[in-house]
């Protein structure tokens, strides 16, 4: 039998004024479970993530994390997850220790300094610890975005294009510490990406997104095939150009 | 409401002060400058004026309670820009924070640093031009107290502004203090104004401050009648306190509904 969902969202909408950015989706994320966020630029992608992440009010419908609404229990949901996303940079005036102390502050984490002392190893941040984060190359902010992200343990992770600036080798190792910390933890992971090979590598399950709604869901492995097409790559630009011919509406 | 995370938004202002004198010196630079200038003027006015007024009394020490408000206006207002200038707003409001731990955060830091920079001003006073300023006795403490809180409400509500309208309004924070200067009777009294912007005076907290004070000047001691208008000073000030803190609220939900905390850096008047 399937664990609860650690992320449930039901008939989410939202709209700005006349124009509708996400339209009625419907999607639960499992412990354990990557699955990506897929679709052209302007599909709603990052507009459901801000709005799992209560930066972006929606329009209707609901949002569950571990059984918990998350616009009445904002406080208590946002304390079980967290976020890394390649336009949210943590402030460049703080080294990279302070600013992780700040977040282990906001987070409420226990044994701060133990805990910092642990992500600076696992994501390899230890000589930069002393310096000031906007002094990093893109790749090492990421870095330290990620080493923020994972700080309280979160059961749900938001990536939105975490390794997009990282170079092909750091992003393995990346993809491979986040599949070790989702198994470990049981965590949920939701993650967003336009590199189709890395979804392919580390998603267990994929949305695709077109005009606010889910078109395709299903295996990343295997989607490509039930819709005759070679690779994912090429499922991707079929769901940008074509849309209509593949509209089976989950 | 959690101290821990108030304390968060309060640590991250210490650590951009700790070892950085750029911005220390930030705190006292115009407060300094404003100290030399009227200490310098009314040393000059009390020869000339052959001691019949004290000006070294009534405006240097106005000029000094001045810069209180205009510390605890840019003490809440500056880590609200740190936060505009870094882009961190995504980063805060997608943690545990709750909109008023923010504000308190704002708040603490604003206590922090208006208390250094008005202790220095004042010790600069005593050293530089034997001004005391417990020369007020007691009574200094409510009207450092209401130019504190009308310092704080302008200040988030100079924040809420630029949440509203963009970075590109932060132009308006800066002067809104000397914009309003001339209204509060900090050199002269209110009676010298037009009577229609007497009214407008009557509405700000300072004006209380510095109509009290120089009362409490001339008469030499504290008069009961001192008591009302210090009362309406500071019921007014809570009032604006209180005003700001809706008024950021109100632009958090409209900035949250536009999905601005996101991208907080497009323009947003329309």
């Amino acid at each position: 039998m399937n664990p609860d969902p650690i992320l449930q969202i039901n008939n989410l909408t939202k709209t700005y004024k006349k124009f509708t950015a996400v339209n009625d989706v419907s999607f639960e994320v499992r412990p354990g479970e990557i699955v990506g966020l897929l679709g052209p630029n302007g599909a709603g992608k990052t507009t459901i993530i801000n709005m799992v992440l209560g930066v972006l009010e929606k329009s209707s419908g609901t949002m569950q994390l571990n059984g918990f609404d998350m616009t009445a229990d904002r406080t208590k949901t946002n304390q079980d997850m967290n976020f890394a996303a390649v336009y949210a940079h943590l402030p460049g005036n703080l080294t990279v220790r302070q600013n992780l102390y700040v977040f282990s502050l906001l987070y409420s984490i226990k044994n701060v300094n133990k805990k910092i002392n642990e992500v600076l190893v696992e994501f390899d941040l230890v000589k930069f610890a002393n310096t000031k984060t906007g002094l990093l190359s893109s790749g090492e902010q990421s870095r330290v975005n990620l080493a923020k992200a994972t700080l309280n343990d979160p059961c749900l992770l938001l990536f939105d294009e975490p390794t997009a600036s990282l170079d092909p080798s750091t992003s393995q190792l990346i993809r491979d510490r986040i599949r070790q910390h989702v198994t470990d933890k049981q965590a949920a992971v939701l993650w967003t990406s336009h590199n189709m090979q890395e979804v392919s590598l580390i998603c267990d399950r994929v949305l695709f997104l077109s005009r606010g709604k889910i078109l395709l869901e299903g295996d990343p492995k295997t989607l490509p095939q039930a819709h005759g097409k070679a690779d994912l790559e090429e499922l991707f630009i079929a769901v940008a150009r074509e849309p209509l011919s593949l509209d089976q509406t989950v | 409401m959690s101290f821990i995370r108030i304390w968060a938004i309060f640590v991250r202002q210490l650590f951009l002060l700790y070892r950085n004198p750029t911005r220390l010196i930030n705190i006292f630079l115009w407060a300094t400058i404003d100290v030399f200038i009227w200490g310098l003027l009314t040393r000059y006015l009390d020869t000339i004026g052959q001691s019949a007024f004290s000006f070294t009394t009534v405006l240097f020490g106005a000029i000094i309670l001045w810069e209180l408000l205009v510390r605890a206006h840019q003490g809440s207002m500056l880590p609200f820009l740190e936060d505009v200038w870094t882009q961190n707003f995504i980063n805060f409001f997608a943690s545990p924070l709750k909109l008023g731990e923010y504000v308190a955060g704002l708040v603490l830091s604003s206590i922090f640093t208006s208390t250094i920079g008005f202790g220095g001003i004042a010790l600069m006073a005593g050293l530089f031009f034997g001004f005391n300023i417990l020369l007020l006795g007691f009574w200094l403490l409510p009207f450092l107290i209401i130019l504190f809180i009308f310092g704080i409400a302008l200040g988030i509500f100079t924040g809420g502004l630029i949440m509203r309208l963009g970075p590109a309004a932060e132009w308006i924070a800066w002067p809104i203090s000397a914009i309003i200067s001339p209204l509060v009777g900090i050199f002269y009294p209110i009676s010298v104004l037009p009577s229609k912007v007497q009214y407008i005076s009557h509405a700000l907290p300072p004006t209380y401050v510095f109509e009290g004070m120089r009362q409490l000047v001339l008469a030499g001691q504290f008069t009961p009648k001192l008591l009302y208008p210090l009362a309406i000073g500071f019921g007014l000030s809570l009032v604006y306190l209180v005003a700001a803190y809706l008024f950021f609220a109100w632009v958090h939900k409209i900035a949250l509904r536009r999905g601005l905390i996101a991208r907080f850096g497009t323009e947003t008047t329309t």
